[in-house]
Formats: structure tokens, sequence, C-alpha cells
């Protein structure tokens, strides 16, 4: 794909501007407002060169916020470095990316890894920071270097802290009735037929908002067809409608009747407190459960487990979404932003972001994990251990494809265990054309 | 029509309604100052100009990128895309048709029991009760009330653990308890039922001040010629609220058309909740943005929606003339 766009970027921002003002109805005005709004919002750019840059973060909620400004403190005194920090809403900097990105934006960017990061890198909107990664490469493990290229090859991402998805378990719950860590599928499901004859609901589960299936959904397809299928079919270089994806609803299927059947009208909130509550034997979820925990006993009852291995790849592959920072285009030359990546790419920079907001896990070796709790220091072992690290179906997939195609399938799915696999597959089709 | 009445009249009388005609317009402008026109024309310009920048360009341009493909990133990216975007939303979107069918089944259950609702209420409330301003605030607070607001009491009566329906029913906490908001056979209407307690309260008002036109010579009269309360209602007051009835006939469908905050507090239009207004948020805002295909989705909602707008306007204008 090209890397550089076919017309200079300020005249044809210009013409996006014109057209946006004008843009379709009154949904299509609702969606040119932001878009208007990120054009002028964003400060001017710090002159290259002068020892300075600024940061866009959409992590706007107090604990991350704070967090975020931790590192940058730690690096303006390390560097004697200003930098201009743009905080916004996490939903206003993710669905207004795009222009964003085209318009006026920060010189660093919290972003996240995935196709996400390189659907904008191959349209030429981030720069690649291969020079940062000659300093910091040595820091992170196989998977995660991996997961910060760009389709070109190129680096384009520096990783702050990811957190993995797993099962997650009472101890004492488990201990008091004897049940196992199962390491197949198999041993899996006669532990749930175990655990729905002692009258508890086996796997919590709740998809009220759409987006958390999605989890389950990637695990079966990558312990059934491997890390790689998972990547292609996402990019849509696979077909969805072929005898592998199949299976994978096939082998869900015999994992729903434990599943619980109210999960439609359930947040992850709502399913996580049915496994705290010791309701449900185990809940498939991300690390962040650990902040809906507010007690800390249970916390400190909490356990984890990969998803057990079913055909290939045994546990090879895990999925652990990164968060981290990317470049934007025209701070390319920019050598303070650079030093500051650079600087959050090291252990020294990731511990200033855990000391405040400690439900995440540091990317880099040399972070100090000597706080982590028992569950953070279990996960940093899966994530370290992986070969391959999934992204999440909405950071890995195109995200109209995860948002409007993937989640009604999987929740009707999940209502009647019905899937039509043509039907996904047509719209693909449709959609990734329009790329 | 107009050459009948013409002909009839005496040539003389023709003669001069023409010249008065043709006298009186030019004098009329000449009496414009300078000053005048500026006034006039800032007074059409304006709102014209806001009109055309923020509904017509919009929607010309809404309705050409339907026909396109683009990604959003680059205006050299816009491709011809001929009917594609709508033969997808036709026949390759699953939301579509059930969209389509819960805007339906929005309007027949607001037109059959949502607006009668409003209409028992007004005319209730318009019997001089005791307290009846009390009652008419009471029923019109939906109407006010913030989005979070409603989701907030909505979320306090459907919850399936803690809300109140269930509670009532004694099946709280039970494996039995309805899932109100996750059953895709029931959470429709939940909705609906939440859409009825604002829209009644919406027609109630409009109602009571229709109520409040209707000369009361003419209950006069019909009790005169004997007629009962309920004959009173529908042969006399009821038709001689026509104008009331027109806009609350628009009204329900303008409502069932842009159906979407319960909806999209309940959990974002989707799993049984799907309406042709989500769609088109869904498809043109935020992660899923496609612009060919919320822009066609968008054109469908306006073309279904064009209907009873001209025909309101044109019941209006008539009226007026």
């Amino acid at each position: 794909m090209a890397s550089h766009h076919p017309r200079p970027i300020f005249e044809s921002r210009l013409d996006r501007r014109t057209l946006l003002r004008g843009l379709g109805g009154g949904a299509a005005a609702l969606a040119a407002a932001p878009l208007l709004a990120a054009c002028s919002g964003g400060p001017a750019p710090a002159a290259a060169g002068a020892n300075a840059t600024s940061l866009g973060s959409g992590l706007s909620d107090p604990v991350p916020r704070s967090a975020v400004q931790a590192m940058v403190d730690a690096f303006k005194a390390k560097s004697g470095a200003t930098v201009k920090m743009n905080v916004m809403p996490r939903a206003q900097l993710v669905d207004n990316i795009s222009s964003y990105l085209q318009s006026n934006p920060e010189d660093v960017i919290t972003w996240y890894a995935g196709y996400k990061m390189r659907y904008y890198a191959a349209k030429g909107l981030l720069a690649p920071v291969d020079d940062v990664w000659e300093k910091i490469g040595g820091n992170f493990s196989e998977g995660i270097t991996k997961a910060s290229e760009g389709e070109d090859g190129h680096k384009y991402f520096v990783p702050n802290y990811n957190y993995p998805w797993g099962f997650y378990y009472r101890k004492s719950l488990w201990a008091e009735r004897g049940y196992e860590v199962p390491a197949t599928f198999d041993a899996f499901l006669s532990l749930c037929v175990q655990m729905k004859k002692d009258g508890l609901i086996p796997i919590a589960f709740a998809d009220k908002d759409g987006w958390p299936a999605m989890g389950t959904f990637d695990y079966i397809n990558m312990r059934t067809n491997g890390y790689q299928f998972h990547l292609d079919l996402c990019a849509h270089k696979e077909s969805w409608d072929q005898q592998k994806v199949k299976d994978v609803f096939d082998n869900w299927k015999a994992l729903l009747p434990y599943q619980d059947p109210a999960a439609l009208g359930a947040t992850w909130q709502e399913g996580a407190r049915s496994m705290t509550g010791k309701k449900s034997g185990m809940y498939l979820i991300g690390a962040f459960i650990a902040q809906d925990v507010t007690d800390k006993e249970i916390l400190a009852d909490l356990d984890f487990f990969p998803f057990p291995a079913i055909a290939v790849e045994g546990t090879d592959a895990i999925e652990a979404p990164i968060d981290g920072f990317v470049l934007s285009k025209r701070a390319a030359s920019n050598k303070t932003a650079k030093d500051m990546v650079a600087f959050f790419g090291t252990g020294a920079g990731q511990d200033a972001y855990a000391a405040k907001d400690s439900s995440n896990m540091q990317t880099a070796k040399d972070a100090n994990t000597s706080s982590f709790s028992e569950l953070n220091k279990k996960g940093a072992e899966a994530i370290a251990g992986a070969k391959f690290i999934s992204q999440f179906f909405d950071r890995d997939a195109l995200p109209a494809m995860a948002n409007n195609v993937m989640i009604p399938a999987l929740q009707g799915f999940i209502k009647d265990g019905t899937i039509d696999t043509r039907t996904i597959e047509a719209q693909a089709t449709s959609l990734y054309a329009a790329e | 029509m107009s050459a009948i009445p013409q002909t009839t009249l005496p040539p003389a009388a023709a003669a001069r309604d023409g010249v008065a005609a043709h006298t009186a317009r030019p004098r009329r402008v000449r009496r414009l100052s300078g000053r005048d026109r500026l006034v006039l024309g800032l007074m059409v310009g304006v709102p014209t100009l806001i009109q055309a920048v923020l509904v017509w360009i919009p929607t010309l341009l809404s309705i050409a990128l339907s026909f396109t493909r683009w990604n959003g990133l680059d205006l050299s990216g816009i491709r011809w895309a001929g009917l594609s975007n709508y033969s997808y939303a036709f026949k390759e979107y699953p939301p579509f048709w059930p969209a389509v069918a819960h805007n339906v089944i929005w309007l027949v259950f607001l037109a059959l029991i949502a607006t009668p609702i409003g209409l028992l209420l007004a005319v209730l409330l318009d019997q001089r009760i005791r307290g009846t301003r009390i009652y008419q605030s009471v029923f019109f607070t939906p109407v006010m009330l913030s989005l979070v607001m409603v989701g907030i009491i909505w979320q306090l009566v459907y919850a399936r653990d803690e809300g109140l329906v269930n509670n009532l029913l004694g099946t709280a906490g039970t494996p039995g308890a309805v899932d109100w908001f996750g059953d895709s056979d029931v959470n429709l209407w939940a909705a609906l039922v939440a859409t009825t307690w604002r829209h009644a309260g919406y027609v109630m008002v409009l109602y009571l001040a229709g109520l409040k036109g209707v000369d009361p010579s003419l209950r006069e009269a019909a009790a005169l010629d004997g007629a009962n309360g309920r004959q009173t209602f529908f042969q006399v007051v009821f038709p001689a609220m026509r104008p009331i009835n027109i806009v609350i006939v628009v009204i329900t469908i303008i409502e069932a058309l842009r159906a979407f905050d319960i909806v999209y507090l309940i959990n974002k239009g989707t799993n049984g909740l799907e309406l042709l207004s989500v769609l088109v948020i869904q498809n043109l805002v935020g992660v899923g943005t496609v612009i060919g295909v919320g822009s066609a989705l968008a054109v469908i909602l306006l073309a279904i929606s064009v209907g009873p707008i001209v025909y309101y306007l044109v019941r209006t204008f008539r009226r007026t003339d």
C-alpha cells in the first residue's frame, strides 16, 4: 500500500473541510461536528528541534490520566523537554482518529496495536519509529515486537502495557469443590459438566454490549485454526464462508450450554459479579476485571488460567491487547518526540505509569515487577511465555466489521446457536472493499 | 377551476380586477425603501442560507455519497459504487429487514396504543377534576426528562435481578426471571412501553390544548340535540379537533421513524432492538463508520420520512391559504 498521499496533505485537508462542513443529513452533520472540532482543536505543532513535543491522550479516566501524566513528568524531569498534553475522552479519540490524524494531531498519541495501528500506518498517517526500536528493541518479547510492526515491516508502535484475557476464577470455590485447571478442551468440557451438576453456571458470560463475546470467538478460533488464521481472517485474507470458520462455531456450540444463558442482558461487570459472587465457576474476560473487584479479599482470591488447547498450537497464542503510543506523521523528524516514546518504551517510563495504574502489566522486560500482585504475575508469565499475542477482534479487524457485522452475528449465535457464515462473508467483502 | 368564475364575471369586472392586480403589485414593491429591502433580504436570505448549509447541501451530499465507496480518509479515495450500497442494505445486511419490521411495529404500537392513551388522559384531565394540573405535570414529566434520567429509570424498572417488574412478579433472582432487556422476544415490547410512557404525555398536552380550543357551544348544541357524552365526543368534539388530529398523526409517524434514544440506551440497538435510525448512526458515526452504506441507509430513511412530511406541509399550507 502507498505510504504517501497522492496529494499534499494540506490541500486535501482544505477539501475535506469544505466537504465535511456540508456532510450528509442530520446524522452526518453529527459526525462532522466532532471532525471539525478536531480540525481546529489541537495545539500548534511544536517546532522541531526545540526540545518540545506534545502528547494526545485518550486516557481520560482519572487513574490512567494521572498515570500518563506521571510518565510525562518523568520524561520531563529526565530530559528537560517541554511536553504539551491534550487529554480527550477515549471515544472522541477512537471515533475520530482518521480526521484527527489528518488535521492537527499532537506528535505522540496514545493508541493500540493491531489492525487499528497497521491500517493508519499503511495510509501514511503515522511516522515509523524504527530508530526508536533500535534503542528499545531488547526490552520486548518476540510477540510484542511483532505486534508493533506495520504491514511494510517497519515499526510504528511503542508498547506501554497490556492485559491478558483468560479464565478468571475464585481459588476458594475451586479448592472447596476440588476443581482442577483443565489443560485440554475435553477436560474443560467435563469440568463444565461437573460445575453444572454442582448447581453453578459453569462460565459467566455477558454480551449486552456486543464486544465481550469476541474474546470467546478469538480464543476458540486461535485454538482451532491457529494465530495466523486469526490474523488473516481479521484482515479478510481468509474467507468467512469456509469449514475452518464453521469448525469454530461448532466448537463454541459445545460450550454454549455452559455459558450463562442470560448473557445478552448483562454487562461485563455483571458477569464479573456472577463469578466473584460464586454463582458462576469461571469467567473468560480481560485482566481489567480487577478494576471492578473492590473487595481486597476477593481480589486476592482470584486466579487465572489460559484458554485450554483445542486442536493446534497448544496454548501458544494469548489474547493480550497492547496499549501504547504512535507518532503522528508530522512528528517524523521531531527528536524530542522520539526520545519521549523511547523513554516510554523502557522499564523506567512504564514503571512511572504502573505506579499509578496497577491494573495493567508493563510490557518492557526491564520494568519493575516486584509490586505485581499474584494475579498480575501470573498474567505477565502467561504473556511472556506466549509465542503469539493477539489484540482482540475489534483491534485486529476492520472496526466496521467488528462493530456492524460481528456484534449482531455473535449475539444471534448466542441466542439460538445458529450462524450464517455466508452472510458474514458477503458483508465482509463489501466492507473491506470500501477501504 | 379558476377559469369558471372568471367567465361568469361581467367582462368589465374581470378587466377591473386584472388592472387592479396589475397596478397594485408594482406599487407595493416600489414602496419598499432600500433599507426595507435589505432587512427583507437578510430575513429571507439568512434562514435560507442556514437551511441550505445545514439541511439541503448535506442531504444532497449524503445522497451522492450513498452511491460511492469511501474510507473517509482522502477525497481522491472516493470511488463510484453504483447501487451496491443499497443492495448491501437490502440483501446482505442482516439487521436491515428486522429494523424495518421494528419501525413498523413501533408505528402501529404508537398509533393504536400510545396515542389513544394520550387522548384518553387528555379527555380525563379536561373534566375539571381536582388537582388536574398536578396530574398533567406528572404525565408530562417524562417528555421533559433528559436521556440519562430515562435510562436510569427504566434500568430500575426492568433490571433482571433488582428491577421493579421482576420483584413485583416475584421472579427476581430466580432462573425464571424475564430478562427484559436481553431476551430479544420481549425487549422490543419493553422498549415500546417505555416509549409509550413518553409519547402519551406528549400527545396528552397537545390534545389538552385542542380540547380547550373546541367551541363550548358545540357541546351545548350536542347536548340539546340529546347526544350522550360518548356521542358528543366522537361525533362532535373529536371531528372538531381535526387540525390537532392531523398534527398528532404526523407526530406519531415521525416519532416512529426517528425512534432512537430508548433502544440506544438499552443496548445500542442490537439483539432484537434494531431500528433504521440506529443502523444509520451505527454505520455513519464512530468506530463502525462505513460512509457509503451509512449514507445509503440515511437516504432510505429520508425517502420513507418524506411521505408524511410532504403530506403534513401540503395540509398546513392549504389551510393557511
